[in-house]
């Protein structure tokens, strides 16, 4: 069974780590740099793409702004239509519905179509425990799944693996939970697909329960939406007699005319595709066709908590699409498990402690840190949301949450001091003529140092970087004489 | 026009070189330039690493100074979008409604350097001679938060003897990002070991961009690498002329 993120370092020791590994950020150069581009043709054919940005971000914001009406008329109309539906507060509720509906039909094993909410509660780690096992169809999910490992991105949680890599897991693992990899398996992608396709097959046809996620759920009629790639969500969706499907309450759209903008942004921003290969669409249940029993779970698990905040709100406008990830310089060096969570890179960094709230632990609140504020996420966002915006607005908040430490940390002391120094030009100027002074013990035929200098910061500096000295004559003094002037 | 000098702390203390080629270039275009010498800081350094009540009495000293000219001209794009976008942000925050009101009104009078050239100036050739193989590097907060697009291009285009080569992945971060490349030195170091990989590839003299903090970043590794590449501020190479050089 598949690991988990808890007990993740904070995102600097992390990060490091990550970055010594030479191969890893190899996969994910090419891999991100592959998808960037294809996004970019597919989102310049669309004359009309600011306008798609900005219709989807206002039919969200809309939800958002009267999700409890929209919350109410979605379990009335799945109700209607022939479901069950359960509320959940958290992920210890979510994965005790789950696992009540299996046991509840005998069922030991589950399939299950690639979800990110049924990640984020742990789901397949807490059915374990019940004696349950959950098996990912989503090809990239498996070769997470086999290899013991952490999915690193929203939409490819293998993207940090190579062909060769996932050739091994393959031949050494497959025969653990079914048909075992063919002896000769080569690294073809081709081969790899077909490996997979006769190991899932009978799992498909095996299960009696199946469970997933869904990208949008329409209020008024209660559809259940899915986009997927490569057929397996439709096969655990048609195949069982069980369906239950864990949907976070921001996942609502109010309409089926409100999913036209969303499956032109979702598909060209995620994959680079024009259009998904497949898109499922189920509303309750039809008696003799597809599962006879359907149950939606409607997951909180902080989005109450992110919703009230002001500023943070936007990310729950958030479709999953991963576009914020393939196009950061962070995420490209470091990869996703980094961030310590399954919502990785610049979503992740607002979106984890959004949901959990800063200040819980020190994990949470470095993420904020982890962005260089070069805003590629929010120009690529097709729901435009400020993910800097709100990077800021977070780490205010990680700051507000140390005002009343006993022993402030160095950085704050720093900041005090630097804001007293710069509210007056007067104490500008002196600041400055010491460090005159201070160039002046530093070594003054030099132009940059590469030691060790007396400040803060300055080792994480210099330990790559030359840092300049202090000018000789700071502008304002050398303006002042050459003007003469004291204003 | 009423014109006053951002000359940004960064530069006012790192890199004066920057500032007084940004006032002799004003002033060859025949731009009567103040420099008002209460300014210090634009607040980024606190606002972007989350001290927003740090930065309320620096964003006030900012509009005090630089209230009721008709443009502040600074050579940080940087500097552009934080008194742009964020300065309303700290001064809601602060509960001041003068405050509010005197950044609302200061904002939009904010430009980077480029932007005012271009766009109120309306020159594109500033008279500059610099031969020597160049690559421009669009800082991010230029390009994204400012939206400055060809307009730096195009003023080192018309410059005489340049020989101007394209940095390959041009637009993707360097890496500094204020306290970040000291909180994240390792990631911060491994994206400007990119950028500098990149600007080598180019066989360049001298790396331009249009704010200093990015350029003391790559610069800083550049010339731990003893690349041979030199850092200059855009502003420099516009303010170069035959006579001057």
């Amino acid at each position: 069974m598949s690991r988990t993120f808890v007990g993740m370092p904070p995102f600097p020791t992390a990060a490091a780590h990550a970055l010594r590994d030479t191969q890893l950020r190899r996969n994910l150069a090419h891999a991100t740099g592959t998808i960037r581009d294809k996004r970019a043709g597919v989102v310049a054919e669309v004359d009309d793409w600011e306008q798609l940005r900005v219709d989807g971000a206002a039919i969200k914001d809309h939800v958002l702004s009267r999700l409890d009406h929209y919350l109410v008329e979605l379990e009335e109309s799945l109700t209607r239509a022939g479901a069950t539906v359960h509320w959940a507060r958290d992920a210890a509720e979510a994965n005790a519905i789950v696992a009540t509906i299996a046991h509840a039909h005998d069922a030991d094993e589950v399939v299950k179509v690639k979800s990110m909410a049924t990640q984020e509660i742990g789901l397949n780690e807490a059915l374990a425990e019940e004696g349950i096992a959950a098996w990912e169809t989503d090809l990239a999910e498996l070769i997470v799944q086999l290899g013991d490992d952490l999915p690193s991105h929203i939409l490819v949680p293998a993207i940090h693996r190579n062909r060769a890599e996932i050739r091994e897991i393959f031949a050494a693992r497959m025969g653990d939970s079914g048909r075992a990899a063919p002896p000769d398996l080569s690294d073809a992608p081709a081969d790899l697909a077909a490996a997979a396709r006769l190991h899932l097959r009978e799992k498909f046809l095996r299960a009696k329960v199946a469970v997933s996620g869904a990208n949008f759920a329409v209020a008024d009629s209660g559809t259940l939406v899915v986009v997927e790639s490569e057929g397996n969500g439709r096969m655990c969706l048609t195949l069982p007699e069980v369906l239950i499907s864990v949907v976070g309450i921001e996942k609502i759209v109010p309409t089926y005319d409100d999913l036209q903008v969303f499956l032109q942004l979702l598909p060209r921003s995620s994959t680079g595709e024009r259009m998904n290969p497949y898109t499922s669409m189920w509303t309750g249940v039809t008696p003799g066709d597809g599962p006879q029993e359907v149950h939606v779970v409607l997951l909180d698990n902080g989005r109450s908590r992110a919703l009230a905040d002001e500023v943070g709100r936007q990310a729950l406008r958030c479709i999953r699409c991963s576009a914020c990830l393939n196009v950061c310089p962070v995420y490209e060096r470091t990869g996703g498990h980094a961030y310590g969570s399954v919502y990785p890179g610049p979503i992740g960094a607002i979106l984890n402690p959004l949901l959990k709230g800063t200040g819980v632990d020190a994990q949470t609140d470095s993420l904020p840190y982890a962005s260089t504020l070069c805003g590629a996420c929010f120009e690529a966002c097709p729901v435009r949301i400020d993910i800097p915006e709100v990077l800021v607005h977070l780490r205010s908040k990680v700051v507000d949450g140390h005002r009343g430490d006993r022993r402030p940390k160095a950085e704050a002391l720093a900041m005090k001091a630097a804001s007293w120094t710069l509210s007056d030009s007067r104490r500008l100027d002196r600041a400055l003529r010491t460090s005159g002074v201070a160039r002046a013990a530093l070594g003054r035929s030099r132009d940059r140092v590469s030691q060790t200098v007396p400040l803060p910061g300055a080792a994480a500096w210099t330990r790559a970087r030359d840092l300049p000295l202090p000018a000789r004559e700071p502008f304002r003094s050398w303006w002042r004489k050459q003007s003469g002037s004291e204003s | 026009m009423n014109v006053a000098l951002q000359v940004t702390c960064l530069n006012d203390s790192l890199f004066p070189d920057t500032a007084r080629a940004t006032l002799t270039l004003l002033r060859r275009l025949g731009v009567n330039v103040e420099v008002p010498l209460g300014q210090t800081c634009c607040a980024q350094p606190m606002i972007n690493t989350g001290y927003l009540d740090e930065a309320v009495p620096v964003v006030r000293n900012f509009v005090d100074v630089f209230e009721g000219y008709d443009a502040v001209v600074t050579p940080s794009g940087s500097c552009t979008g934080c008194a742009r976008h964020q300065h309303a942000i700290v001064a809601r925050r602060s509960g001041d409604a003068a405050l509010v009101a005197a950044v609302s009104s200061t904002a939009p009078t904010v430009y980077e350097l480029s932007e005012f050239l271009v766009d109120v100036l309306g020159v594109t050739d500033v008279g500059a001679y610099f031969p020597h193989r160049v690559t421009y590097h669009p800082t991010c907060h230029s390009l994204r938060m400012v939206g400055v697009g060809d307009r730096p291009s195009r003023l080192l285009e018309a410059v005489r003897g340049i020989d101007l080569v394209e940095l390959p992945q041009a637009t993707e971060c360097c890496g500094f990002g204020g306290t970040f490349a000291v909180k994240n030195s390792d990631t911060s170091v491994a994206m400007g070991s990119d950028k500098a990989r990149h600007v080598r590839d180019t066989d360049a003299e001298v790396l331009v961009a249009g704010d200093s903090s990015c350029l003391m970043h790559i610069g800083g590794l550049l010339s731990r690498q003893q690349a041979g590449v030199r850092t200059m501020h855009l502003a420099e190479v516009l303010a170069s002329t035959q006579v001057g050089s």
